[in-house]
């Protein structure tokens, strides 16, 4: 440590060179950072922690088939099942097809599978009173400056009412938090009761999906297999998977992200390496009489070598670190402004380590050769300039 | 302090305009602009001054291999990058805008938005292809299917996980409606049994789906007997018949969209009008080209926004690595300059010849990563979901996307020339010469 003066003297011996060289890293960190943003995104969608203790029943043939009402009881009773609910896919829009997002008919007992949905005692006590009622996340109140006592109305995809209308009129009463930055805040829930009494098609008493919250979540598979075993066979299978891997099933048919931001950063990094090592090369074969110095007073062969190296990863620490400070206030500014409409997760601590790991890696194969070269050069040709 | 101030106004114009300009220019602007430089060069006293600069500064290029393949490595990653993510956008958009045609329509449930929301009963399906816009063919009956498009989960060949695809029950004529649609390997389904043909990208994609293998949907068996070829993304979907796959899917009578074919394309304003004036009936119609190219928007857009945020931040990366190797450059060359100077050169053929090198070198680096996309990315196929199930789409690096690619290449090596070449023309003389 106490070289830091030396190395950070070195580092900006030639000032627009350096900030030049920095910028290059800050824009190849800020581009990082808000790639794995995306993808880490991607990777949490319902797939947070919340969710280990809940099991997710399909039908087998494709999660667009409905399944019969009359499995309830019949999943209540299997042996490690602690509580059972169940939903329907609604698919509205608000106003303009662009305007979606998820919206779900609940039965009574939705919400209290799902802890992360904070939401007032009275409110969600209204919610139950009220047979149109919905309620909504709050960065979808925000989206669309929605307030409690709002009419809402949703314009039917799949589900028009009975009386041929697709338009279903919802009265907002009550707007749930995140218990997590995590938790998916866009999305409305309204009474499955209501849909099944007033929808044209696919009621009938049959439900979109069963939702299972296990008493121990270690005991995922077998429930899910003993859920399984009460459909075998008949004309409406069941398929019970933990909701992460629903949606990481989804996800990943959706696009293989990591194979993207991978190989964008691959290309990124590559450039970069090639970028700051010329910087390098050329910080070193400039200082070489300086360094010449250096070891005429005593620096020894690995003390250069551990500068040198020490002035690449600083130079990499410092740009990256601003890169990624740089993208971790862009995207909470995003968040801000846009809610979960686009993927965007908060910079996770394990987003920043990886990013050390590339700074310091970078920086040591960037430092290598000149420093190699720094520490082989011999005192008398060094100062003879030769 | 005010030259100053006016120094940076006038370098700021001086960077954003031509780029502005480079952005929209068409190619044949481009290269009358080269053509115009050459003449320039070869004609006036100073253009030959700065051709004569100019070459010297390419000569010196070897000398300087290192720094100077940062400018071309540097700006091939930004458009190798840019042209590969434009390339996926392009290629999914096309895959859906070619599956759709301006004569052929498809009518769905009034508000269903998608063939899958969408519910047609009988009823509405035998007054729909009863509209005289329909085409008729040669036995008199309309060229019309009502199809049943519904969603079956296989498992996939690259990881063995299920995923969605596609099974659409199609009508009898749904062959007829759609020509382009060749059968490559065994036979169609016969109706009336449980058989089904595979597009080919769902054969690459799914398991067991060769010709002869069976499959269980809805606790039924049934037969895949052939495999087809449309060239769109019909290609990712299965198709049987749809009073069968109804029957598996326990949807009775109803189907989801009836397509058809026009007798002319400038019949669909009036088929339109009758059939959502028709007071039996709450449908929407439209014709297939439009319905496909609303399902690609969205991504298409997204992928997009995304492409040119990451272009633009590699891009100012570039920019950095470039200016530092034009700025060394011209520190190098400081003496030589100076000296060229003092025997009567202007500034301007200085000034010409640092910017003419570097974005010489930007163009190399754009062709190389122009290039490189091409070669790796062009027909390089990869899935997404769409209308929740599995769409095969091959990325398509078209010329407009090369050609884009070369624009932003100009772009950089512009920015990054230009004021190294500034300083290299307002250096000193005297502080040249003393240079080194």
């Amino acid at each position: 440590m106490k070289y830091f003066h030396l190395l950070w003297t070195a580092l900006f011996r030639r000032k627009t060179r350096t900030l030049f060289t920095l910028l290059s890293v800050v824009a190849a960190f800020l581009l990082f950072g808000l790639l794995n943003s995306v993808r880490t995104a991607f990777a949490n969608v319902g797939g947070d922690v919340a969710g280990v203790d809940r099991l997710v029943t399909m039908s087998k043939l494709s999660f667009t088939v409905s399944l019969p009402k009359s499995l309830l009881p019949r999943i209540q009773t299997v042996p490690g099942v602690a509580a059972v609910s169940y939903a329907n896919w609604f698919g509205g829009f608000y106003q303009d097809p662009k305007n979606s997002f998820p919206n779900e008919a609940v039965a009574e007992n939705f919400l209290d599978l799902f802890p992360e949905f904070v939401l007032p005692d009275e409110q969600r006590e209204a919610f139950r009173r009220t047979r149109s009622g919905a309620v909504i996340g709050a960065s979808l109140a925000r989206r669309f400056h929605w307030k409690i006592g709002d009419k809402i109305p949703l314009q039917a995809t799949a589900f028009p009412q009975k009386n041929g209308s697709n338009t279903w009129t919802f009265d907002l009463v009550g707007i749930f938090h995140g218990r997590d930055p995590q938790t998916q805040e866009g999305i409305l829930f309204f009474h499955w009761d209501y849909f099944n009494e007033a929808t044209q098609f696919g009621g009938g008493n049959s439900v979109g999906w069963y939702e299972v919250k296990l008493a121990d979540r270690k005991q995922a598979d077998p429930v899910a297999q003993r859920i399984d075993a009460l459909s075998f066979d008949s004309d409406h299978e069941t398929k019970t998977q933990t909701e992460q891997s629903v949606t990481a099933a989804l996800v990943s048919q959706f696009a293989d992200i990591g194979l993207i931001v991978g190989a964008i950063m691959g290309a990124v990094f590559f450039t970069l390496v090639l970028l700051t090592g010329n910087t390098m090369a050329q910080a070193v074969r400039e200082r070489i009489p300086e360094l010449a110095v250096l070891k005429t007073i005593g620096f020894s062969n690995v003390s250069i070598l551990v500068l040198v190296l020490g002035e690449a990863v600083l130079m990499l620490f410092l740009g990256g670190a601003t890169g990624m400070a740089l993208a971790s206030v862009i995207v909470d500014i995003v968040r801000q402004k846009l809610g979960s409409s686009i993927p965007l997760a908060s910079l996770a601590g394990s987003t920043w380590l990886l990013g050390v790991a590339f700074m310091v890696a970078i920086g040591l194969i960037v430092g290598a050769l000149p420093a190699l070269r720094g520490m082989r050069l011999r005192i008398v040709e060094a100062l003879a300039g030769r | 302090m005010l030259g100053r101030l006016g120094f940076w106004m006038v370098m700021a114009l001086a960077v954003v305009g031509p780029v502005l300009l480079l952005t929209y220019m068409p190619w044949w602007a481009l290269l009358a602009t080269l053509l115009l430089l050459a003449a320039w060069m070869a004609s006036t006293r100073i253009g030959q001054q700065s051709w004569s600069v100019t070459q010297v500064g390419i000569a010196t290029i070897p000398q300087r291999l290192g720094s100077s393949s940062v400018v071309v490595i540097g700006i091939a990653g930004v458009v190798g990058v840019l042209i590969a993510v434009l390339a996926m956008a392009a290629g999914f958009e096309t895959t859906l805008r070619e599956t759709g045609t301006d004569d052929t329509v498809v009518v769905t449930r009034a508000g269903a938005q998608t063939e899958l929301n969408s519910v047609i009963d009988q009823d509405t399906a035998a007054v729909v292809t009863q509209a005289k816009q329909v085409l008729h063919n040669a036995a008199g009956q309309p060229i019309a299917s009502p199809e049943l498009v519904v969603i079956a989960s296989l498992p996939k060949k690259s990881d063995g996980l299920d995923a969605n695809v596609e099974i659409r029950g199609v009508g009898q004529r749904a062959w007829e409606l759609r020509p382009g649609v060749k059968v490559i390997a065994g036979r169609k389904f016969t109706p009336g049994l449980r058989e089904l043909i595979a597009g080919k990208r769902a054969v690459g994609q799914f398991k067991n789906l060769q010709i002869g293998s069976s499959m269980k949907l809805n606790g039924q068996l049934w037969t895949l007997v052939g495999e087809f070829d449309s060239a769109d993304a019909h290609n990712s979907e299965i198709w049987g018949d749809a009073d069968v796959v109804a029957s598996a899917y326990r949807r009775g009578g109803t189907r989801t969209s009836v397509n058809m074919k026009l007798t002319d394309r400038g019949e669909f304003e009036a088929l339109k009008a009758a059939l959502t004036t028709d007071p039996r009936i709450k449908v929407d119609v439209s014709t297939t080209r439009d319905y496909y190219n609303r399902q690609s928007e969205n991504l298409t857009r997204a992928i997009r926004i995304l492409a040119i945020t990451v272009g633009i931040i590699m891009a100012v990366g570039a920019v950095f690595g470039a200016l530092n190797t034009m700025y060394a450059a011209v520190a190098t060359r400081a003496r030589e300059i100076a000296t060229l100077r003092a025997i009567g050169f202007r500034g301007l053929p200085v000034i010409v010849s640092v910017l003419f090198e570097t974005m010489l070198l930007a163009v190399l680096g754009g062709t190389l990563g122009a290039g490189l996309a091409w070669a790796i990315f062009d027909d390089y196929t990869a899935s997404t979901l769409s209308n929740f199930s599995q769409i095969v789409f091959a990325f398509n690096v078209t010329p407009g996307l090369l050609w884009n690619g070369l624009k932003w290449a100009l772009a950089i090596g512009f920015i990054g020339g230009l004021f190294p070449a500034v300083r290299a023309a307002r250096v000193s003389v005297t502080a040249g010469l003393r240079e080194l």
